[in-house]
C-alpha cells in the first residue's frame, strides 16, 4: 500500500464521518460548520481524482458560499418565532425515507456501471484544439455544451429575484439587510482595505486562466463576490439598494453578451450558440470576462438578502 | 545537491507536520477558546511556514515558489486577522455568547 492510498483512504474516512456528524448535529449552528467542512475535504477529494475544475467550484461554492448563505440562514432563524417547534416523527421518519432512497438509487447508478463506461471525452479531446482552449472543461462548457451554461447564469438570476420577491411591498427596491460590523480603525476595517485589491487581481486571473487551466467565471465571480461582501460588512461601501441601475445592469449583463453572441452565431456561424471560425476563443473569454461580473454580483446580494429598509432618498 | 534539497523538504515539511499536530492537539485540549486560538495560530505561522520552506527547492520555477509564499502570507494575514475577530468577539459576549 503506498502512502497515497493510505492518504486517500484516510480522506475518505474523515469525509463520511463529517458527513455523519453533520447530519447528526442537533443544532442548525455545528450543523452548518459541518457542512463547510465537509465542502472543504470534498474539493480535496476532486483534486485526487485530478477534477481541479471541480475542486475549485467545490471549495468556492459548496464551502464558502452555500456556507455563508445558511450561516447566514441560522442567523436569522434565531431570531425567528416558532423555530423551537419539534417537526412531528412522521415527518422526520419520511423525510429520512427519502434521503436514503436518493442516496440509494446514486450508490446503484454509480456502483453498476454500464461496461464500457459511455465517455465523450476522447471526442472532446480531439476537437478542442479548433476552439482554441487549452482547458477541456472550459471546452465542454462553452462550446459543446454552451446552452446548458447559459441556462445556469439565468438560474442564478431567478435565485436572486426568488430571494427579493421575500421583501414586503413597502420595503421593495429598498437596501438588503446584510449585518455590518462597521467600526473605524477596528481589524475587519484593516482586512476589507488589504484584501479586496489582492482577491480582486486573484479573481481576474482565476477567469482568464479559465480558458487554458483550471479556473473560470464561477471561482472567479466567487472571490469578487466574497470581496464585495467584505467591504460591505465592513462598512466601508454602502449596500446598494435593488433598484439601482447600474446593480441591475451588472446582474444582467454577463447572460446578455453571452445571449447576444450566441444569437449572432445563428448569422455568423451555422447555429445557436455557435462561434464564428477562428473567433472562438476571443468570444469566449470575452463572455467568460462579463459571466464573472454577473457572477459576482448575483452571488454578493444572493448572500447580502432580501431588502429590509426602505432607499434613503 | 538534489539529494541535500530533497533532505531539507523532509526535515521542513515534517518540523511543519508536527507544528500541525502540536496545534492540534492545543486545540484540543486547551481549556478556553483564546488559548485555543493561541494554539491554532502558531500552525498557521509555523507550521504552515515551515511546509512552504520545504517545498521552495521543489517548486515549479520563480512563480511557483512567489505563488506559494503569497499563500502562507495570505493564510497568515487571514488567520492573524479572524483570530482577532473571533477574540474580540468572545471578549464582548463571554466565551459562550
Amino acid at each position: 500500500m503506498t502512502i497515497l492510498s493510505v492518504f486517500d483512504i484516510g480522506l475518505v474516512v474523515l469525509i463520511l464521518g463529517i458527513g455523519a456528524s453533520t447530519i447528526a448535529a442537533r443544532e442548525a449552528f455545528p450543523a452548518v460548520i459541518g457542512y463547510v467542512v465537509y465542502g472543504l475535504l470534498l474539493a480535496i477529494a476532486w483534486v485526487r481524482l485530478s477534477a481541479v475544475d471541480v475542486a475549485l467550484t467545490e471549495a468556492a461554492i459548496g464551502g464558502g458560499m452555500t456556507g455563508m448563505l445558511l450561516l447566514g440562514a441560522v442567523a436569522r432563524l434565531r431570531f425567528a418565532e416558532g423555530n423551537d417547534v419539534r417537526t412531528s416523527l412522521p415527518t422526520r421518519l419520511a423525510a429520512g425515507v427519502m434521503c436514503a432512497l436518493i442516496a440509494a438509487g446514486l450508490a446503484i447508478a454509480i456502483l453498476s456501471p454500464p461496461d464500457p463506461i459511455p465517455t465523450l471525452a476522447p471526442m472532446v479531446m480531439e476537437h478542442l484544439a479548433q476552439s482554441g482552449l487549452g482547458n477541456p472543461v472550459a471546452g465542454v462548457l462553452f462550446v459543446y455544451r454552451a446552452l446548458d451554461t447559459l441556462l445556469e447564469k439565468v438560474v442564478l438570476i431567478l435565485a436572486l429575484l426568488g430571494v427579493w420577491s421575500l421583501a414586503p411591498d413597502s420595503v421593495w427596491g429598498g437596501i438588503p439587510g446584510l449585518r455590518v460590523y462597521a467600526r473605524p480603525g477596528g481589524t475587519l476595517t484593516f482586512l476589507a482595505q488589504l484584501l479586496p485589491p489582492v482577491g480582486i487581481v486573484v479573481a481576474f486571473y482565476m477567469c482568464w486562466v479559465g480558458a487554458k487551466e483550471p479556473g473560470g467565471a464561477f471561482q472567479g465571480g466567487t472571490v469578487l463576490a466574497a470581496m464585495w461582501l467584505l467591504v460591505m460588512i465592513a462598512g466601508l461601501k454602502r449596500i446598494p439598494s435593488i433598484s439601482q441601475s447600474w446593480l441591475r445592469l451588472l446582474l444582467v449583463v454577463g447572460p446578455v453578451i453571452f445571449l447576444a453572441i450566441g444569437l449572432a452565431g445563428m448569422v455568423l456561424a451555422n447555429a445557436f450558440l455557435d462561434y464564428p471560425a477562428g473567433y472562438a476563443k476571443p468570444l469566449i473569454v470575452a463572455v467568460e470576462v462579463a459571466l464573472t461580473l454577473s457572477i459576482g454580483v448575483a452571488l454578493g446580494m444572493l448572500a447580502s438578502g432580501p431588502p429590509e429598509r426602505v432607499r434613503q432618498p | 545537491m538534489n539529494l541535500g534539497l530533497d533532505i531539507f523538504t523532509v526535515s521542513a515539511v515534517s518540523a511543519g507536520a508536527f507544528f500541525f499536530l502540536a496545534g492540534t492537539v492545543g486545540l484540543l485540549r486547551f481549556p478556553d477558546s483564546l488559548t485555543r486560538l493561541h494554539a491554532l495560530t502558531k500552525v498557521d505561522n509555523l507550521g504552515l511556514g515551515l511546509v512552504v520552506l520545504g517545498l521552495l527547492p521543489q517548486a515549479n520555477g520563480l512563480f511557483g515558489a512567489l505563488k506559494l509564499v503569497s499563500i502562507w502570507l495570505l493564510v497568515q494575514m487571514s488567520g492573524a486577522i479572524v483570530t482577532q475577530l473571533i477574540a474580540g468577539a468572545v471578549r464582548q459576549r463571554g466565551p459562550h455568547g
